[in-house]
């Protein structure tokens, strides 16, 4: 049985794309078998992010239709053998996603795969709704900033209340709260929230903070998960991030502004 | 740090934490809400209706609140009585 993890968030714009295909590519890296899906219908960019929309011949939808079945639908990632990706579809009819035809791919997909991630869409419309009913990690990607703080506040509120392990009386989702966009220089000059702050408020299993970095630009101009350039802080973080999911203790980094260099430090600075 | 950044860093200190504050009051009332029964609504305009029907109170009369305590629920129903120099219907 696989484990479905949905990645949500109140506000849109905060991450989710990035931090699905981070989370996907590096689960896949270590071995398991994972597929994420879009749940962002009409307006989708999962395979840009992932740099397969080229390959794109059926979707999600073509699949709850039985128009294809998931075999046409899934495409395989190239870097990663154990990663496949099933894009949404650009049709502008929200509705397609149904609970039962969501239901039945997940059941299906849950018999081959290890780990299914969903890439939802912001907020709590229709397409959100689906993708976090069925969860059962859920990763609420917050800024570090006031509307989406108290949006991710509103999203655990659904997330506990609206979902199918709710409706069973199952053991709830497991929340986990991943900060990104996090800028330490701002955050010590006190322009910005704190990660100790947003803890203080959420209160949450923190599964990451991503650093405000460009490498995520970069990765997505060539397609390239960010996750994949190791160099970078951002991919590093997100590194660690995956390697928390899975259960290992990891400190958090890229938490402070880089030490003062020698000239600085010569006058004093 | 020279005197100019000490100012201005001390200054935007604030900022931050106005933000947390704000945050703090705006997410307990958010919860507070969230965790109100569904049926209040329609039980205050329920209540409304029938104290209407032997008073003569405003439409804003009735108000019903519900809170949390730590072993149990209190629902607390307030009505405001018109002035004495207004009549039973
Ligand atoms: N850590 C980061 N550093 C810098 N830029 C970032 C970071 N994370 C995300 N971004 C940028 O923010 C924008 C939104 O990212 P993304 O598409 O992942 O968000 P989303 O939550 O999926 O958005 P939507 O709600 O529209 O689906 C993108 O331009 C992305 O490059
Ligand atoms: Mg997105």
């Amino acid at each position: 049985m696989a484990r479905i993890i949905v990645i949500t968030s109140g506000k849109g714009g905060v991450g989710k794309t990035t931090t699905a295909a981070a989370l996907a590519m590096g689960l896949a890296q270590r071995g398991k078998r994972t597929v994420v899906i879009d749940f962002d219908v009409g307006l989708r960019n999962l395979d840009l992010i992932m740099g397969c929309e080229r390959r794109v011949v059926y979707d999600f939808v073509n699949v709850i239709n039985q128009e294809a079945n998931l075999n046409q639908a899934l495409i395989r990632d190239k870097r990663c053998d154990h990663l496949y990706v099933l894009p949404a579809s650009q049709t502008r009819d929200k509705d397609a996603l149904t609970k039962e035809g969501v239901g039945r791919i997940l059941e299906e997909l849950s018999q081959i795969y290890d780990f299914i991630v969903c890439d939802s869409p912001a907020g709590i419309e229709h397409g959100a709704t689906m993708a976090m009913y069925f969860a059962d990690d859920a990763v609420v990607v917050t800024n570090p900033e006031v509307s989406s703080v108290r949006d991710s506040d509103r999203m655990l509120g659904i997330l506990s209340s609206k979902s199918r392990r709710a409706e069973t009386n199952d053991e709830p989702i497991r929340e986990f709260l991943l900060l990104t966009r996090y800028d330490p220089a701002r955050v010590e000059s006190g322009e910005m929230l704190s990660v100790e702050d947003v803890q203080e408020i959420l209160s949450l299993n923190l599964l990451g903070i991503i650093p405000e970095s460009k490498a995520v630009l970069t990765a997505s101009n060539s397609g390239s998960p960010v996750i994949l350039d190791r160099e970078s802080d951002a991919g590093q973080a997100y590194g660690d991030m995956v390697a928390r999911y899975l259960g290992e203790e990891v400190p958090h980094r890229f938490l402070h502004t880089e030490k003062k260099g020698f000239l600085s430090r010569l006058f004093r600075g | 740090m020279g005197l100019l950044d000490y100012f201005r860093s001390t200054q935007s200190k604030g900022s931050a934490n106005v933000a947390k504050e704000r945050l703090q009051i705006l997410v307990a009332h958010d919860r507070a809400a969230r965790s109100r029964p569904s049926y209040l609504p329609q039980l205050q305009r329920e209540i409304l209706a029938v104290i209407r029907k032997y008073v003569d109170v405003d439409m804003d009369a009735v108000t019903v609140n519900y809170e949390q305590e730590e072993s149990h629920e209190v629902l607390e129903l307030n009505i405001i009585l018109p002035d004495a120099g207004r009549h039973e219907l």
